[in-house]
């Protein structure tokens, strides 16, 4: 009978040179639902990724990926799983219909096969008409869509998704989140790090969040949320000047108000819409005019605040990476 | 959730969900790829690469074309009396020079490689371990043979005419490729050891400029100090330059192939594990 967990880790540890970078990550993902990893660049997600993927070989601790154990039996794990990386992983410098022919080759269709397999996934995908242009000319959600397309050429009974979203705009990042949903829907396991509460909240079922190569809060996102304030209130107003005026309305009504690096901005826990509705009425009764305002759902930083009274800190290196992502999808 | 404008702004979509729904459900896990078929589908990703980029052929064309023009032409009369002498012992050397020189770019390509993101997907596939390597380097000797066969066909031109003829020259080219992928995994290795392409290429020519020319692949020894020519004349580069001479010529001695093939025998049985176990090593 197999385990009802599709990855079961215990102690997991890596560290690089004097630096911790995975400090003991339990984590137990169920058959068939996507789990999020959340946390800040550095934290350790893709670390932890790494080593359930079979690439990089855990200090100490134990996981069983699929009922296999990640280091004494890693090529029956390799079998099993895909992994989309940070990096998109696919070939800069074949074509997009080559790169799915080669996976496809090397999982073990026959020629013929692997060429039907590729047409067909870059059909569903829409990326037909870019199927033999080099990967290097395709946008950031184009190589995006192919580096999933390339990790389901053989359906994997699950899959290791990392920061699928990042850099992406919102059009490429719903269709990603489609695709994701799809293959969960087929019965494929997914796990799924991220930096957005947002995307964890769309997909995943269960949630860890990880700082400093621990998992610091575990649950659903409804607890997750329900932990941090169901939402915040952003406002930006017309005059900066009157900041410490609209400081005080907010904290009233609100409590803890943040002051963001924008001197016009401030924002605030908010339970719902209502509540910033009537927040906004008292701004402009005590006359201070908006320029914008948003309610939305607590964001990473202030996921981090509640749990740890830190804001996450994020790599510079990585910030980086990230920005040049974003760079690339607009330059396409 | 509910506020946030992005979330259902675009629903129309490139992705077609019964079409990815149904691509998902289609695929069945066929029975693993064998171990060289696995290798050869990295051969053929080599190849692609090249028609791809065709540049990429330059350096292995230029190189043979510049050297062996050179030396024939500037110091054939000097060294051999005749420039017509002169390219009967040097084409070979020109031959064996120019694909070891080769080598040092499957090192570049493979450290060029290990920033790409592909090499996590490979290094997750269930494939066998060597084959990503051993299929590149197989691809990459097709290369070797270009600058092989890019230094005969001008030799030729020029007047070059062996005595075992096609036959020599087919047994030639097929022993400097053999001991070539051999030499490879030393750069190989190197390529994963050091940090970019640059410290790669530097070293790995730092490397073979003074192993080639301290080999009877420009002169004949035997004019050199004694100590040198001792060092000449057990360089395995040298070796592989006289058996190439006698197997264009139909003397060669089977010592001097034996001898050729155990090194890279040798180097193949150090250098392939190490480099196997560094690519995986994350």
């Amino acid at each position: 009978m197999q385990s009802q967990l599709a990855i079961q880790a215990t102690g997991l540890i890596k560290s690089f040179g004097d630096t911790r970078a995975v400090d003991g990550v339990d984590l137990a993902v169920r058959r068939g639902s996507i789990y999020g990893v959340l946390g800040p660049n550095g934290a350790g997600k893709t670390t932890t990724i790494r080593m359930l993927a079979t690439l990089i070989r855990p200090d100490a601790g134990s996981a069983r990926v699929l009922g296999h154990d990640i280091v004494k039996e890693a090529d029956a794990v390799r079998g099993a799983v895909s992994l989309t990386g940070q990096l998109a992983s696919v070939d800069e410098d074949l074509t997009g219909r080559e790169n799915l022919i080669l996976i496809g080759r090397l999982l073990g269709l026959k020629r013929q096969v692997a060429k039907g397999r590729a047409d067909e996934l870059l059909e569903a995908f829409g990326l037909s008409d870019a199927a033999s242009r080099l990967v290097k000319k395709f946008s950031g959600g184009m190589r995006r869509r192919l580096d999933i397309a390339a990790s389901i050429v053989v359906t994997p009974q699950l899959m290791f998704l990392d920061e699928p979203t990042t850099g992406l705009d919102p059009r490429s990042r719903n269709q990603v989140w489609e695709i994701i949903r799809a293959l969960v829907a087929e019965g494929t396991t997914i796990l799924l790090c991220t930096q957005y509460l947002e995307e964890a909240d769309q997909l995943a079922e269960g949630i860890a969040v990880i700082d400093h190569g621990k998992v610091i809060a575990e649950g659903t996102p409804a607890q997750l949320k329900a932990s941090v304030g169901s939402g915040s209130l952003h406002v930006r107003l017309l005059h900066p000047e009157q900041r410490p005026q609209a400081e005080r309305v907010l904290s009233r009504q609100l409590g803890h108000v943040t002051l963001e690096p924008d001197a016009a901005a401030l924002s605030a826990a908010c339970v719902d819409a209502d509540q910033g509705a009537a927040v906004l009425a008292e701004l402009a009764t005590a006359g201070v005019p908006i320029a914008d305002f948003s309610v939305g759902q607590p964001s990473l930083d202030e996921v981090f605040l509640a749990l740890t009274g830190h804001p996450a800190e994020a790599a510079e290196a990585a910030e980086d990476q990230q920005s040049e992502a974003i760079g690339e999808e607009r330059a396409s | 959730m509910r506020l946030d404008p992005t979330a259902h702004a675009e629903r129309e979509l490139g992705v077609d969900q019964v079409a990815v729904r149904q691509a998902i459900s289609d695929s069945a896990r066929p029975p693993r790829a064998r171990a060289l078929s696995a290798a050869f589908t990295f051969a053929w990703r080599g190849m692609l690469k090249v028609k791809h980029v065709p540049e990429q052929l330059v350096d292995v064309t230029i190189t043979p074309v510049l050297f062996l023009l050179m030396f024939t032409y500037l110091f054939g009369g000097a060294v051999a009396g005749s420039t017509a002498e002169y390219l009967d012992y040097i084409l070979p050397g020109i031959l064996v020079m120019s694909v070891l020189f080769t080598t040092v770019y499957s090192g570049i390509a493979l450290n060029t490689d290990l920033t790409k993101g592909v090499i996590d997907r490979f290094r997750s596939l269930p494939i066998w371990r060597p084959a990503p390597l051993v299929g590149s380097l197989l691809g990459d000797s097709v290369r070797y043979l270009i600058a092989g066969v890019v230094t005969v066909v001008l030799g030729v031109i020029l007047g070059y005419r062996p005595d075992a003829g096609l036959v020599g020259v087919i047994s030639t080219l097929a022993l400097v490729v053999v001991f070539s992928f051999g030499l490879s995994w030393v750069f190989t290795t190197l390529g994963l050891l050091l940090r970019s392409p640059n410290a790669v290429m530097n070293t790995g020519f730092m490397a073979l400029f003074p192993l080639t020319f301290l080999s009877n692949v420009f002169v004949d020894p035997s004019t050199l100090p004694p100590a040198l020519e001792t060092f000449v004349n057990i360089n395995p580069i040298s070796i592989l330059a006289t058996a190439s001479r006698g197997l264009m010529n139909g003397n060669a001695e089977t010592a001097d192939i034996f001898i050729v093939l155990a090194v890279a025998a040798a180097l193949t049985a150090v250098f392939a594990p190490l480099t196997v176990r560094l690519y995986h090593r994350g």
